[in-house]
């Protein structure tokens, strides 16, 4: 992994809903070409977080910088040239074809009296490919299944082209092929175009894989960054999840199972 | 990486939008030229294709051209031009609340505007004040809606909804109870506005000039829209300024509401059934749809007009009840075969 320039720097940041502090002072360098994984519990603030790191909501406390500027310093559409958020759930309150909402990600890169070209076109048909969906350009999106439905979203935002990806929970509705295959994708994407990839995810061994870094949010406001290894111990996780977690170990690869044993409830 | 879908490669319409953009809209304006020549040429006196060409030729056909010049042509114009009015004005709001089944009347802003002019009715002031009256009413209820809805919270679609319904149902009481204290003689007037009337209609130019204003605003909005259809945040992650954009969708939808309701009274359907009929027969990018709902709703309420002033001549039916009639059944059949 080359380290490349930072892409999003975020310095003592608070996030907090209604008063309630989910992070406190949280530090973050996301870096060009690496794949960064944010973990932890449900209602922890990770997609709080996201929206944060994005800059649809302002940090309680600290700052948020993105290519050197705050978020809501860029204009808004230079601003969706630079980074792309996956959300968690998609709405479709109108009929609409897969190909079209794909071409939704190429607004930001069109001017305000143009049409989509067939360059556009070109590039959201490539996005469709690499997930898997090319041949149902012309599908009604409302009749897709939820998983599919999700990847229609991914190939939207991989027609954005942003640098900067932040993806909620990505595969959480995949089936396992492709999981694997989607984060396979973002982490090549990474690796061989330099973007800098912030994913949340719920699978630790998927962290493990696919991942260089990882923030764990562990509750109460604290938090834990570093690369994966380090980051993702068997203890810390434990505390972390509110169960015990196992290391296993196999060719190398670590693994964390739930422990069969002492199921203890968090307290 | 791509075992499992080997993508038959289905052949795909790249220049979709463009090509529908060229046939769609000539098409609905050609439907509109002839509706036009059709509201000109019936009605009571029997007005002949010479005495229209020598009428547009500048020329004197008489009596028959007077008919033309004088009554039929701003009947006309008025009726087209609030068709239109309607019609993107329902598809703005349909944006608005992401919903294909609102329209100007479910924000109340159409209620506003009867309250409005029945009012000035019950006191009989002139015309131009009734208008005013109208005008004044239909901004009031708008204002209103937009000002509750936003609230503490969010503007949420939701919450515009249930406002303009709340706003609506309360016009409808003032409506009934201003119904229930008129005189006899204002009742009928009352009546015929409230359906929707194009006999009375005094100043069309003004409805055209503000349809085509709202069409060219519409225009460099186009895709903003679009975005905005797929949800706000979606939209705002994609660099649309969603606050402003509602904003200016609203009061641009207010506008063009009460110009029409003013023109030619309650006349319902026309912004519920046209963008749906649009959005179903040709899909729903918003650089083709307020164009074509403009134009086919231009066409309809010219229509539905002619047809209102000859079916049971020498008597006129109010058109709102003859939009209500056409409108309800191919809506129903239509959503019926799309299903």
């Amino acid at each position: 992994m080359t380290a490349g320039h930072a892409s999003l720097v975020a310095r003592g940041v608070d996030v907090s809903v209604a008063g309630h502090v989910l992070c406190a002072g949280v530090d973050l360098e996301v870096r060009a070409g690496e794949l960064l994984a944010i973990v932890g519990r449900n209602g922890i603030g990770k997609s709080t977080l996201l929206a944060t790191l994005a800059g649809l909501r302002a940090p309680a406390a600290g700052s948020v910088l993105l290519d050197g500027r705050a978020p809501g310093a860029w204009p808004a559409r230079e601003l969706a040239k630079r980074r792309a958020l996956l959300p968690q759930s998609h709405e479709d309150h109108f009929a609409s074809t897969v190909l079209d909402t794909v071409l939704v990600g190429r607004h930001p890169h069109i001017g305000r009296w143009a049409d989509e070209s067939d360059a556009d076109v070109a590039i959201a048909l490539e996005a469709l490919a690499a997930v898997s969906l090319r041949g149902r350009e012309l599908r009604e999106v409302r009749s897709l299944s939820g998983g599919e439905r999700q990847r229609v979203a991914i190939a939207a935002l991989l027609a954005q082209q942003a640098p900067l990806c932040l993806l909620d929970e990505p595969v959480t509705h995949l089936d396992l092929d492709y999981q694997i295959e989607t984060l396979d994708l973002f982490a090549r994407l990474a690796r061989e175009q330099g973007r800098a990839v912030v994913a949340v995810l719920h699978d630790l061994n998927q962290v493990l894989r696919f991942a260089d870094r990882a923030l764990l949010l562990t509750g109460a406001g604290a938090w834990l960054c570093g690369p994966v290894d380090e980051v993702l111990q068997a203890e810390v996780l434990s505390r972390a999840f509110c169960h015990p977690l196992k290391e296993l170990r196999d060719e190398g690869r670590r693994y964390f199972v739930p422990a069969q044993e002492g199921n203890e409830r968090r307290t | 990486m791509d075992s499992h879908a080997s993508a038959a490669t289905v052949p795909v319409p790249v220049a979709d939008l463009r090509r529908r953009r060229v046939w769609v809209l000539p098409l609905l304006a050609l439907l509109l030229a002839a509706a036009f020549v059709l509201a000109l040429a019936v009605g009571s006196v029997p007005v002949t294709w010479v005495d229209l060409w020598t009428l547009v030729t500048g020329g004197d056909a008489g009596m028959a051209g007077a008919i033309v010049a004088t009554l039929r042509l701003p009947r006309a114009i008025a009726a087209a031009a609030c068709g239109g009015l309607l019609a993107l004005a329902g598809a703005l709001m349909q944006i608005l609340l992401r919903n294909p089944l609102a329209d100007p009347y479910v924000l109340g802003i159409s209620g506003g505007a009867a309250v409005g002019a029945l009012l000035a009715m019950l006191f009989g002031v002139a015309s131009a004040l009734l208008e005013l009256s109208a005008f004044a009413g239909a901004l009031a209820a708008m204002a209103l809606v937009f000002g509750l809805a936003h609230g503490a919270g969010s503007r949420t679609p939701t919450r515009l909804l249930l406002t303009g319904v709340i706003v609506s149902a309360g016009c409808g009481a003032a409506v009934s109870f201003i119904l229930a204290v008129a005189n006899e003689q204002s009742l009928r007037g009352m009546l015929f506005w409230l359906m929707g009337d194009a006999s009375t209609a005094s100043r069309p130019g003004v409805a055209a000039i503000v349809l085509i204003a709202g069409l060219l605003a519409c225009a460099p909005l186009a895709r903003d829209l679009n975005l905005l259809t797929r949800g706000d945040a979606t939209a705002q992650l994609l660099g649309v300024p969603v606050a402003r954009l509602r904003l200016v969708v609203y009061l641009l939808a207010s506008a063009l509401t009460a110009v029409a309701v003013t023109t030619v009274g309650s006349v319902g359907f026309v912004g519920l059934v046209v963008p749906h009929l649009i959005r179903l027969a040709f899909g729903n990018d918003q650089r083709l749809l307020l164009p074509a709902s403009a134009l086919a709703g231009a066409a309809l309420l010219l229509l539905a007009d002619t047809a209102a002033r000859t079916v049971i001549a020498p008597a006129q039916l109010p058109v709102g009840v003859l939009t209500a009639l056409l409108g309800v059944p191919v809506f129903l059949f239509l959503l019926n075969r799309h299903r």
